[in-house]
């Protein structure tokens, strides 16, 4: 099959920077005239103010800075059709809050067709909260005779071993026996990072020299478990792009090793990080392919960024954001309630 | 996943097409599907807008190009004017007269501050500086370490001690300048924006070191918050200037127009894996590209011209339209790609390649294109020049010789026969190149669907990608060849 794609792709590639470069080498004339007038340098000087569709009630608060806008909002509410302008409110602040263009154009759609028949700001709810998964437990237990693993997936700085010793944290206070695997053998000093987090919460840790096998960490981290009667595994893996098939691979490879007896993986949790943009789709859709993702984590929303790109996830992937991570602190690791976060991407 | 900006462009191309004039409501319409296409790319909605607003006062009552459709044109003026901006006012690292050169890098956690830290480092020492790097990241557990592994892996000191991160910057910067390092690298713990405790921090090993050079590393997958962030750095430490990492995700990267938009500084550098080495100045011109989702066409014809032997490519390509293409001029073609690189790093460079045919072209090893040249030299002369007389036998010989399976040359002969019968139907049927191409990319499709492979459908697309190739590339003032339509009339052979 690869040589399939050998010949296709070479083929393709001669052709075409033949073609390119020969062309280029005629050389001619611009095309379009320069440029007029140059471009600014600084393109925006203030950063708009988020609008908002908060109910009446909500916003006592916080009328300030966005009655214009409410009062926009509100003048319609009920009212089966939208007028652009409170369309245009709805379009900003979801694209603001990186739900993403098609979710978006998706809601102001639905908008368009049915009105706002309790009002904008609750059907907007309504609409986004129809997006969210409705079965988003948390699985601690395995099959009897088998150890749980949640194995932890994503790319690099989202923060995957830090919610590891967060979770890890909780999970002994909740009173069970954890053994942490330094499955992260690439970053430099991420399983000095790790053992931190293990002296911290009391749990046990298997770590191996930089550069190992990251399936033989966990496989010895099961190990380990099964020979101290641990409950639970949790396995770092490595931070990585996930537009790559053998970083991919490789982590499929590690999944199916914590999922051979005696692991069971019970939960595997990709750990995205609340800034960052569309891209989160396209992690999301890899990692579930390559690694069968069962939830989401979602850390740093303790910033100003609103982390709306897992709405698109729910939505397009059906995988339940289960934790979001709102402070540095140990305790800053809560369960996610979709409520709550609609709420907040529609409020503040 | 999301449509390339060429390919919206394609559909919205008819109505545009056949006026003398863009009128204000095809550009309306046009520089919506640019809005989406921004939008998708993650650039701030702010940004957006103040963008598009300076497009459309260049381009209302531009007259129409005879040589560009108007929905090229739209998207060259786009194209040039992400250029202007991207790479505006750029930055030119000079180095202090009276060294060391100090560099504080700042950001938010996960970013890649540490790792961009000593790949600056490296990027010094490669400019025949003596660099000298600081881990005032006190914050992350094992920070400081990760530094020490990376600076000793690429030969630079690195400074640390157990105080705080303003005594460690403080007495690492007096250290580099009695070792007589001349540049130095300061790392600094990640912080939210609206911390203002670690924001104060930061500013004060600002106003301790009083850095020549204060980047902000940030992330090209970071969404609408990248200007919030930016911003809220500006502020604080007065930038001279973003670094972006993460260019190797697949993300477009709209976060690097989001804040070059709202701090006026440049992009100085870039960082596009893993490896130390993965680091170099940032090129306007290939983010702007990207940014629209048309593919980085000028790396490619960069690499191509660097490295490859034009006569040669040139002359099996005019082959390959005649029809008599053979396998000599396809190991020719083999050699010449293998020069210009990796096939999965070319195909990530080629507009209009799906992920799927992407991420095959990716898991390509060396081995296995020593094993396609290992076949082919196994045949003899006559064999490459007309390979339909490899019969049974001939194959367990080729096989035999070049240590392979009778199964693999199988493969190859087929693929081949069938890449070489989409050709000669392109050329007589007097197709273009990258029109013949699309049709060649679904033909092979087709073929490989019969046999349930996922190769080829990436080059459904490659005709669309051809020509939002030509508009990126029309930047760099070439004229291009081409009739209306922006279709390419291919090299006489005939």
């Amino acid at each position: 099959m690869s040589i399939a794609i050998i010949v296709v792709a070479v083929v393709v590639l001669a052709a075409a920077t033949a073609l390119i470069v020969s062309r280029r080498r005629r050389g001619a004339r611009a095309l379009v005239s320069a440029p007029r007038a140059a471009m600014p340098t600084v393109l925006v000087d203030e950063i708009a103010q988020r609008p908002t569709l908060a109910e009446p009630a909500d916003l006592s608060t916080r009328l300030g800075s966005s009655r214009g806008v409410f009062e926009r909002v509100r003048s319609l509410a009920g009212a089966t059709s939208l007028s652009a302008e409170q369309l245009d409110v709805v379009e900003e602040v979801l694209l603001r809050s990186d739900v993403g263009v098609a979710t978006t154009a998706a809601v102001l759609n639905e908008l368009r067709e049915h009105g706002a028949p309790e009002g904008v700001a609750a059907t907007v709810r309504r609409l986004l909260l129809a997006s969210f998964v409705p079965e988003r437990g948390v699985t601690y237990d395995a099959s009897s005779g088998r150890v749980a693993v949640w194995l932890f997936v994503g790319v690099n700085g989202v923060g995957k071993t830090t919610t590891i010793g967060k979770l890890a944290q909780r999970l002994v206070d909740d009173g069970r026996s954890v053994v942490l695997a330094a499955g992260d053998t690439f970053r430099a000093a991420a399983a000095d990072q790790l053992e931190e987090w293990a002296r911290r919460s009391g749990a046990d840790i298997v770590r191996a020299a930089e550069g190992a096998d990251p399936g033989s960490v966990v496989h010895d981290a099961l190990g380990r478990a099964r020979a101290r009667n641990a409950d639970i595994v949790l396995a770092d893996t490595a931070g990585r792009r996930a537009n790559s098939t053998n970083l991919l691979d490789e982590l499929s490879k590690v999944r199916r090793v914590a999922d051979r007896d005696p692991g069971e993986v019970v939960e595997t949790f990709m750990v995205l990080d609340a800034t960052t943009g569309q891209n989160a789709l396209s992690q999301a859709r890899e990692f579930l392919a390559a690694a069968s993702v069962t939830g989401i984590v979602l850390t740093k929303l303790d910033g100003t960024a609103r982390g709306g790109i897992v709405v698109a996830i729910e939505r397009e992937l059906a995988i339940p954001v289960k934790f979001v991570g709102v402070g540095e602190g140990v305790g800053d690791l809560i369960t996610f309630d979709p409520v709550a976060f609609v709420d907040s991407l529609l409020d503040a | 996943m999301f449509d390339a900006l060429s390919e919206r462009f394609e559909r919205l191309g008819a109505t545009l097409r056949s006026r003398g004039r863009l009128s204000d409501a095809d550009l309306e319409s046009a520089l919506g599907e640019v809005r989406a296409a921004l939008l998708d790319a993650d650039v701030e909605l702010g940004v957006v807008r103040a963008f598009l607003d300076a497009v459309r006062v260049r381009l209302s009552g531009e007259a129409l190009s005879q040589s560009l459709s108007p929905g090229q044109q739209v998207i060259k003026a786009v194209h040039e004017q992400l250029v202007e901006v991207l790479g505006g006012s750029a930055l030119k690292v000079t180095y202090s007269s009276r060294p060391p050169t100090v560099v504080l890098l700042a950001g938010l956690q996960g970013a890649g501050k540490t790792t961009a830290a000593a790949k600056l480092a490296s990027w010094f020492k490669q400019q025949g500086r003596q660099p000298y790097l600081i881990a005032a990241d006190l914050q992350r557990p094992a920070a400081v370490e990760q530094l020490r592994v990376l600076g000793s892996s690429i030969g630079v000191d690195v400074f640390s001690e157990q105080s705080t991160p303003l005594d460690v910057a403080r007495r690492g910067v007096a250290e580099a300048t009695r070792l007589g390092r001349d540049v130095v690298i300061i790392d600094t713990a990640g912080r939210l924006s609206i911390d203002d405790a670690l924001m104060q921090e930061v500013r004060s090993i600002s106003d301790a070191t009083t850095p020549h050079y204060t980047f902000l590393v940030i992330d090209a997958v970071t969404g609408q918050d990248a200007v919030v962030t930016a911003k809220a750095f500006h502020e604080t430490l007065e930038l001279s200037g973003i670094i972006v990492t993460k260019l190797d995700y697949d993300a477009r990267g709209g976060a690097v127009l989001s804040a070059r938009g709202v701090v006026g500084r440049p992009v100085v550098f870039a960082s596009t894996g893993e490896k130390i080495a993965d680091f170099d100045l940032f090129h306007p011109e290939r983010m702007a590209s990207r940014i629209l989702g048309m593919g980085d066409v000028l790396t490619l014809i960069e690499q191509a011209e660097r490295t490859m032997d034009q006569s040669v490519v040139a002359d099996s390509a005019g082959r390959m339209l005649s029809g008599t293409f053979t396998l000599d001029d396809f190991l020719a073609q083999l050699n010449q790609v293998r020069k210009m690189g990796s096939l999965g790093g070319l195909m990530k460079l080629m507009p209009g390649v799906t992920k799927e045919m992407r991420s095959a072209a990716n898991n390509v090893d060396e081995g296995e294109l020593n094993k396609v040249e290992a076949i082919i030299r196994s045949m003899t002369a006559r064999e490459r020049t007309d390979p339909s007389i490899i019969d049974g036998s001939r194959r367990t010989r080729i096989a035999k010789g070049s240590g392979t399976t009778v199964s693999a040359v199988n493969q190859l002969l087929k693929q081949f026969g069938e890449m070489r019968k989409m050709m000669r139907q392109m050329g007589a049927g007097g197709a273009s190149l990258p029109g013949g191409m699309g049709r060649m990319a679904s033909m092979a499709a087709r073929a490989s669907a019969a046999r349930n492979e996922p190769v080829p459908d990436g080059f459904e697309a490659l005709r669309a990608g051809m020509s939002a190739g030509q508009s990126a590339r029309a930047g760099t003032g070439s004229k291009n060849k081409k009739k209306k339509g922006g279709r390419v009339t291919p090299p006489k052979q005939r």
